[in-house]
């Protein structure tokens, strides 16, 4: 059973790469894509949902979403120390059991990618930055430009930036494609992903029209959400993204990747999301390249249904370390 | 790294399948006096047990216990029937695992399905029923709603314990006591729940099942102690019901074939279309009388959307019915499957093209692969006869009105679906369509308190809801 597009001679039919300089055509794109029904889309997330997912599916699973984390911390109130802390963690998941796979990536405000960086020394996990007036996007293209440069400059592997939710609102739709390539030409060989924040896009036809636009732009990866907006992830719009990548590869080719982020907790969520994945776009897409969980939590109880797994018995929370 | 599902089968343990199931007849097991036949797995051929093949005399036993529990049974108040109805729901939610399980041993349909959609909807079922039966005068049925008296009814395999709930959940309901047959290849749930109706102490004759083949159910039918005949199964054997009942005083409702067409419109949403359209044909192995068998889709986004559903059909997971993870089960027997291979080869011969999803089989059992078929005329036989398999037949439309004039071209008329996202398209093109249940942006929904019935060649009187109490009442007396 596979579903993946192995490889890119796959791509059907000649993608019509729509005028991408006025807003009316851009409009008319975006309105041209299929409508989603929500009860329909909702029903499909939800039995995926269903899947049973044990024993050596349930281990492989785990040492895959492990590897696919980026490790988060986004307060106030982060320091130094608590950067340092989670880059160790990062590194070095379960200080017990050298087995298990390091996080793909820690995510950290822009002023603290070079702490990060310093803590992660050589280690291969990237450092992604929020940038672009992170979580609300609200601020002058020109502050939000120079936000990804600052973070670009220390070093940020990896830039996670939102898109401009007023505009969109607002149906200036041109104003956030061009936002995004401006963000896109700042990182150079930084990857972009892309935040719809889909809680605040609120239905269902916008979160299928901002990944296109998203695509579209140059985004490496679409991502849901900051994790500061409720609703942040869920199946159903996870699933739809999925498939808006799956559809932006068959007509043209290009292979995005996709972020959940934002309430993803458990095992059994996290073992959920993989489901979407490998029945959507395949196994190509189950990779940290192409597939990340924006997380802080979810570590800890991947952490402890791992041992779980290779000793038997429950070890508790304080087997696990607080970071 | 991989992630691939492992096996994650269902414990077989919860349920104890007996070596030898024997008639229900006046609250007690009763051996027959016409021998018995072997029922087994459909995914496996293993042998399951031995059931009693119901004679003349064993239906006879069965109608007059149902006739003399009618006297008590009818004059008894609306609420106490209700009480054992309602007890009756619950003790098939308690024992809803054991029930899927067994339905999928004896079905070969898979265990996701039994324990999400036929067990729980069985439940709903006598829940709903069971709200009915102290308010029949407010059912619009007239003053004083009276019951027939016995019903004989004859169900099908395909859902065996769900279509024992659409026939009995109303018929005691209004007041009416039962004699029910399950189908040859299917028997064993329902004589489960015969152990259900001694465990939710029902009178005694309420409920009788008669175990047997289609002679058993012959005689059942033309039996001249029951007043009503509820059938669900094919439409030549439905033609020979109404035969056999005409001129008689007996009430009939027939549940027959269909040939339903699934219409998706170019401004359809496509995921969910090709979601619908999957369900439509591939739930329950295409076992469904309301099966979206015949798919109609607009020219202009034909070649987009089957390249989606190619892709998508070739996810499904064809196997053991047991497993978790499995969406495609076994065909139920032998005959089905020799009926579902010579309509496929008279696809090929008509001049269909046809497309076999690249799963495998499994050495033993009856098995048969998710096939489309493209390039379909409605002159084909496989556009016009119903196939009740896994086989879904392509053809297009341009307009809406050669859309409606296709769908509607069919000896059958029992159900459609509509897919668009514009509200009005889906109001204009529901009212011209000849079926009993349109669903729109949606396929093989049941809900208990939704009617279900056919037009044309598909029957004729509606179970389900309010209008499922009519069948079962004398009306306006």
């Amino acid at each position: 059973m596979s579903t993946s597009h192995n490889n890119d001679t796959s791509v059907s039919g000649t993608f019509e790469v729509p005028d991408l300089t006025s807003n009316a055509a851009m409009t008319k794109f975006l309105f041209g894509l299929p409508g989603v029904d929500k009860v329909g889309l909702e029903e499909r997330a939800a039995s995926l949902g269903t899947r049973s997912i044990k024993n050596s599916a349930k281990a492989e699973g785990i040492d895959l979403a492990i590897s696919m984390i980026d490790l988060t911390t986004l307060e106030g109130m982060d320091t130094r120390g608590k950067v340092r802390s989670l880059c160790a963690k990062a590194c070095r998941p379960d200080p017990m059991d050298a087995t298990v796979p390091q996080v793909a990536a820690v995510c950290v405000y822009g002023d603290m990618v070079g702490h990060a960086k310093e803590a992660l020394g050589n280690a291969p996990i990237n450092v992604a930055a929020v940038a672009t007036a992170f979580p609300s996007g609200r601020a002058s293209r020109r502050v939000k430009l120079m936000d990804v440069q600052d973070a670009v400059s220390l070093g940020a592997d990896e830039i996670d930036m939102v898109i401009d939710r007023g505009a969109w609102h607002e149906g200036r739709y041109l104003d956030v494609f061009e936002e995004i390539v401006a963000v896109k030409e700042v990182c150079g060989d930084a990857h972009l992903k892309v935040i719809l924040e889909t809680g605040e896009l609120k239905t269902y036809d916008n979160v299928r029209r901002a990944s296109w636009l998203a695509m579209l732009a140059g985004a490496d990866f679409i991502k849901t959400s900051t994790g500061k907006i409720a609703p942040a992830a869920t199946p159903a719009v996870t699933l739809l993204m999925l498939q808006a990548v799956r559809d932006f590869h068959r007509q043209t080719g290009t292979v995005i990747g996709m972020k959940p982020a934002g309430g993803i907790r458990t095992t059994k969520d996290a073992m959920k999301y993989l489901v979407l994945v490998k029945e959507t776009l395949g196994d190509r897409w189950l990779t940290p390249d192409l597939f990340r969980f924006g997380a802080s939590s979810l570590l800890n109880d991947l952490l402890m249904q791992r041992q779980k797994l290779s000793t038997g018995a429950y070890s508790g929370p304080d087997y696990v370390t607080v970071d | 790294m991989t992630f691939e599902y492992a096996d994650a089968p269902e414990s077989t343990s919860v349920v104890t399948v007996k070596s030898n199931y024997r008639h229900f007849i006046n609250g007690e097991f009763s051996a027959g006096t016409a021998g018995e036949f072997a029922t087994i797995n459909p995914a496996t051929e293993e042998h399951l047990a031995h059931v009693a093949q119901g004679s003349t005399q064993d239906v006879d036993r069965a109608v007059s216990a149902a006739r003399e529990a009618f006297t008590k049974w009818s004059a008894m108040s609306g609420s106490e029937r209700g009480k054992y109805l309602f007890r009756i729901a619950r003790i098939i939610q308690e024992r809803s695992r054991e029930l899927a399980v067994l339905e999928t041993l004896n079905n070969g349909k898979p265990i996701r399905e039994t324990r999400d959609v036929d067990i729980p909807l069985v439940a709903a079922h006598f829940f709903h029923y069971a709200g009915w039966a102290d308010k029949l005068e407010y059912a619009g049925m007239g003053p004083n709603p009276a019951p027939l008296g016995v019903a004989g009814q004859v169900i099908p395999w395909n859902f065996p314990l769900l279509m024992l709930s659409w026939k009995i959940a109303p018929a005691l309901a209004a007041g009416n006591t039962v004699v029910l047959k399950p189908a040859e290849t299917t028997p064993l749930t329902a004589l489960l729940f015969a152990e259900i109706c001694q465990q939710a102490d029902l009178p005694p004759g309420v409920v009788n099942i008669v175990t047997g083949d289609g002679s058993t159910g012959k005689a059942l039918i033309e039996h001249s102690g029951i007043d009503k005949v509820a059938f669900t199964g094919s439409t030549e054997v439905g033609r020979q019901i109404a035969q056999a009942v005409a001129g008689t005083h007996k009430k009939v409702t027939l549940e027959l074939g269909g040939k339903a067409a699934n219409i998706v419109f170019d401004d359809a949403p496509v995921d969910q279309a090709i979601e619908g359209v999957v369900n439509g044909i591939f739930f329950n192995q295409g076992h469904v009388c309301c099966a979206g068998s015949r798919l109609l889709v607009q020219e202009s986004m034909y070649d987009n959307f089957m390249e989606l559903l190619y892709a998508r059909v070739n996810t499904l997971r064809l196997g053991n019915p047991l497993d978790k993870n499995t969406d495609i089960g076994a065909i139920n027997s032998a005959a089905q499957l020799a009926k579902i291979k010579e309509l496929s080869i008279a696809g090929d011969e008509d001049g269909a093209t046809r497309w076999t999803a690249t799963c495998e089989l499994p050495a033993k059992g009856f098995w048969f692969a998710p096939t489309i078929f493209t390039e379909v005329s409605q002159s084909h036989r496989i556009a016009r006869e119903e196939i009740f398999g896994p086989v879904l037949s392509v053809m297009t439309f341009r307009t809406p009105d050669e859309a409606i004039e296709k769908a509607n071209n069919s000896p059958f008329g029992l159900s459609a679906g509509i897919w668009t996202e514009k509200g009005s398209r889906i109001l204009q093109v529901a009212s011209s369509l000849r079926a009993g249940v349109v669903w729109a942006n949606t396929f093989n929904k049941f809900d208990p308190t939704s009617p279900f019935g056919g037009y044309k060649e598909s029957g004729y009187g509606r179970e389900g809801g309010r209008h499922g109490l009519e069948p079962y009442l004398k009306v306006g007396a």
